[in-house]
């Protein structure tokens, strides 16, 4: 994505200095997002950051207290017809109403959407193996996860958003989801928005990140630049040290004696040079992995 | 076509996917002229990004390792590419690199793998030939 499609009409989502407290609880604090057009973002935090409080503003269900939230360039708490119309959404909890049958929630759920494709729906309920007469009572858990995301899908949005699609299931059915987003993304123009705690996943469909801590978004950029900016090096120094020596740029250190490790964020060059200042040699560098940035930006907080 | 990603190790999974189809290419079981996955059928394959494949795919053409034809897809490059046996080599180079590692750690020197080398073929040419028995 360059940085010429970031900007203007092209933005699906556009949060500027979002703020919102539940009775004395800080949820989220000063949260700017932007999410381009065709871009496939992933959202990581842990329980309790932000990320479901954050979702609630795009669809409307919360509104900003102080701050601004536009979806499609309209606020989705004042719009949310307008806007809703265009979002698939598959919530944490997926809850859908346990009494009514398989075909009868697609059918009610139909009637929500004016762009929903009856025969797109039923491909999707024999590709997923959905007995159309069963209760949502008896479905598993898997089934009802896929039910649910037959009906984010359905009426084909521009824009999807799922909240952790896969926690708590099997690897069949979180990988009909994972390919369900593959497929989402390969059709011109669609925008994904999920949060998850597996980072594997995040790493393999996210062209864009967000870690969300304590209600603060710490780090938001491409995947690529993410990468780029995170590095982990080992020196070799000329003589022993009882404790690592104190290296530009390193979040983190482990090792002893003449050789330490460091996972370090900045600039390759400027590590380089960094070590170089030290009289040091660098016997190995490796990249980080999504999971050890994500480590390295939280200790940073 | 098989390829595996890890997504944990840190390595870009692009860069996972371009090696891995260099190593099926430089050892030949992807044919020159063999037609590759689409973008979209690997991308569901792999449950990864289709925009980590088409990168991928890319840079493997800009390398000369495969090449887009009009109207069709993508296909593994006509052999004589300059690039075969270079990069032949050094995937040779890198497992050689790792055996020697290996080998010196479990205390053995470079005559010591040399003669297991040529053990080693020895008997895979005895055994292609059917002339097991004499051991």
């Amino acid at each position: 994505m360059s940085e010429a499609q970031v900007s203007g009409s092209s933005l699906v989502v556009d949060i500027q200095r979002l703020t919102r407290t539940f009775g004395d609880k800080k949820a989220l604090h000063d949260v700017s997002l932007q999410i381009p057009r065709g871009s496939v973002y992933g959202l990581i935090g842990s329980n309790g950051a932000g990320k479901t409080t954050l979702i609630k503003h795009l669809l409307g269900s919360h509104f900003a207290q102080s701050g601004q939230v536009r979806v499609f360039g309209v606020d989705p708490a004042t719009h949310p017809a307008e806007v809703l119309a265009r979002i698939g959404y598959m919530s944490e909890n997926r809850e859908i109403p346990s009494w009514m049958r398989v075909q009868e929630i697609m059918n009610y759920t139909q009637a929500f959407f004016p762009s929903w494709d009856a025969r797109y729906a039923e491909e999707l309920r024999q590709m997923f193996d959905l007995d159309p007469k069963e209760k949502v009572a008896n479905l598993s858990r898997g089934q009802t996860a896929r039910t649910c995301l037959l009906l984010a899908l359905a009426h084909r949005p521009d824009f999807l958003v799922l909240d952790e699609p896969s926690s708590g299931l099997d690897p069949v059915v979180r990988r009909d989801i994972l390919a369900a987003i593959v497929r989402t993304i390969t059709d011109e123009g669609r925008t994904v928005l999920f949060s998850s705690h597996l980072l594997d996943e995040v790493e393999r469909l996210a062209d864009r990140i967000a870690i969300v801590h304590e209600g603060r978004i710490l780090l938001d950029d491409a995947l690529d630049t993410i990468r780029d900016s995170f590095h982990r090096l080992t020196l070799r120094f000329e003589h022993p040290h009882a404790e690592a020596p104190r290296m530009i740029g390193a979040v983190s250190q482990e090792g002893r004696g003449d050789e330490w490790t460091y996972n370090c964020r900045g600039e390759r060059d400027q590590l380089i040079e960094a070590a170089k200042t030290l009289h040091a040699q660098i016997v190995q560098e490796t990249p980080l992995s999504l999971d050890d940035i994500y480590a390295c930006t939280i200790h940073q907080a | 076509m098989q390829i595996h990603i890890q997504a944990h190790d840190g390595v870009p999974i692009y860069l996972q996917v371009m090696q891995q189809i260099k190593y099926l290419v430089a050892s030949g079981r992807l044919q020159p002229g063999e037609e590759l996955p689409s973008i979209r059928t690997l991308a569901e394959q792999l449950l990864v990004n289709p925009n980590t494949i088409a990168r991928a795919y890319r840079e493997l053409e800009t390398a000369g390792v495969v090449e887009k034809r009009r109207t069709a897809g993508t296909f593994v490059a006509d052999s004589g590419s300059p690039l075969a046996r270079k990069e032949r080599l050094k995937l040779l180079n890198e497992r050689i690199d790792q055996l020697l590692v290996e080998a010196f750690q479990m205390g053995f020197d470079l005559q010591d793998v040399l003669k297991l080398v040529q053990q080693s073929e020895l008997a895979t040419n005895q055994t292609k030939k059917g002339e097991r028995g004499h051991e």
